[in-house]
């Protein structure tokens, strides 16, 4: 399978990225590890006549501490993000999730911004970063702005950033020692979640239970009114609205996200 | 079309190529490299793994033009002078293959993995061949294989051997 013919450019800086987009518009694509882009181009689902590629711009990639908060940019790949040892004494649920992200080989290449601009509700990051209460840096035309990862997923592959912006960066919170619990569950290895939880404290995200991450708000409730991990977790599927395949019916769905919530909030990975 | 320039098994090369071709078919048509196979086609099956800058990727999903300035390592590449990689001389020895398809992607990702873990558990390889399906089902004798690598390449004969007899 073989990509539609497009134009590449390769970014200088970040901001040369956004000109680049301010001047394609519509028509131009951000390339970074390509790892979600790439498979539905060639699949022919993607066809865009430019693609600006960022996957080289060292200003965007890497993990540092800023005060209470560590910032993760936008291309630092998976297998780093999950090897970073800042991220997993600080985020340890981040680290561990970006080592659940497919293979050796897609973690070798896939980058967290471009996790998060996918928005697939399957995914582990966009689920991890909602869990962690984290937040995204989105640069564009009229500047810098900052979305929580509560309001970051509109839809179904769909985010807050605009076709003339760029995910810069990812924030979480410092939190070390912090429990927290992270079940995916799924047939194959290297597959994506039917279901998966990710709980940090009392902040409790769901995965593929929805068109975006959500955050289970009545266990959360639960939990706040005192109530224990296994009888938080029997809330977990209330209002959500997952989906069906082959993998799972509706009520198979609702009963793991219950089952798994009980575990993540049993600190059980797995 | 856009100018690369990388290193393919420690060699210069410059090409003018289209944007779209996939990194496997630049080594597949252009460098004459056949060892990588199109086997998936959709980042699942490993069968196109090489190095890139010594981490394994599936060269079906990455761009010729994304590993312009890098470097690139296919099975071709792994021997020097006629002499098998420990890998590969591992993978013979212990019959890690049987139709042979996935061999030349399982081999790298295999190098790749001992290159991040020298001495993986046997749940390791398993673990880190995850990205890689062999279809005729041959995974015990390519773990053992694997095992056996990470042995001849420790050197030392203390350490961590005997547990691919013992566990593979």
């Amino acid at each position: 399978m073989i990509p539609a013919p497009f134009e590449y450019i390769a970014a200088d800086s970040a901001a040369h990225a956004v000109a680049l987009l301010a001047e394609h518009g519509d028509d131009a694509k951000l390339l970074a590890g390509g790892h979600s882009l790439l498979p539905m181009m060639k699949l022919r689902l993607a066809t865009p006549g430019v693609l600006i590629d960022i996957g080289g711009l060292s200003e965007l990639a890497g993990v540092a501490a800023d005060n209470g908060e560590l910032v993760i940019g936008a291309t630092t790949r998976h297998a780093d993000l999950a090897s970073s040892e800042l991220v997993r004494a600080e985020a340890p649920l981040l680290a561990y999730a970006a080592a659940q992200v497919g293979d050796p080989q897609i973690r070798h290449r896939g980058t967290i911004g471009g996790s998060l601009s996918h928005a697939d509700p399957a995914a582990d990051l966009p689920m991890a970063i909602v869990a962690l209460g984290g937040s995204v840096q989105i640069d564009g035309p009229g500047g810098s702005r900052l979305v929580s990862a509560d309001d970051f997923f509109h839809g179904f592959f769909e985010t807050a950033v605009q076709p003339d912006e760029l995910l810069t960066a990812v924030r979480v919170p410092r939190r070390p020692g912090v429990p927290w619990g992270y079940q995916k569950f799924v047939r194959r290895s290297n597959d994506w979640a039917i279901v998966g939880v990710a709980a940090v404290a009392d902040r409790i995200a769901l995965a593929n239970m929805g068109s975006t991450p959500l955050r289970a708000t009545a266990a959360e409730a639960a939990l706040a009114r005192g109530a224990s991990p296994a009888e938080a977790a029997e809330l977990a599927a209330e209002g959500t609205s997952p989906g069906e395949d082959m993998h799972a019916d509706r009520e198979y769905r609702r009963h793991l996200a219950r089952v798994l919530t009980r575990r993540a909030l049993e600190h059980e990975c797995g | 079309m856009t100018r690369i320039e990388l290193t393919v098994n420690g060699e210069k090369q410059s090409d003018e190529v289209e944007p779209r071709l996939l990194l496997v078919h630049y080594l597949r048509e252009v460098c004459g490299l056949r060892a990588a196979n199109v086997g998936c086609d959709t980042t699942s099956c490993g069968a196109c793994t090489v190095l890139l800058d010594g981490q394994s990727v599936k060269s079906c999903t990455v761009l010729a033009v994304q590993a312009s300035g890098h470097h690139v390592v296919t099975a071709e590449g792994l021997s020097a002078d006629g002499e098998l990689h420990p890998v590969q001389a591992a993978f013979r020895q212990n019959h890690g293959l049987q139709c042979g398809f996935c061999t030349p992607g399982m081999v790298m990702a295999s190098v790749g993995l001992l290159a991040e873990n020298p001495h993986p558990t046997e749940e390791e390889v398993r673990v880190g061949l995850e990205g890689n399906l062999c279809r005729c089902t041959g995974y015990h004798n390519i773990v053992r294989a694997v095992l056996a690598a990470a042995e001849a390449q420790a050197e030392a004969p203390a350490g961590a051997p005997a547990e691919a007899e013992v566990t593979a």
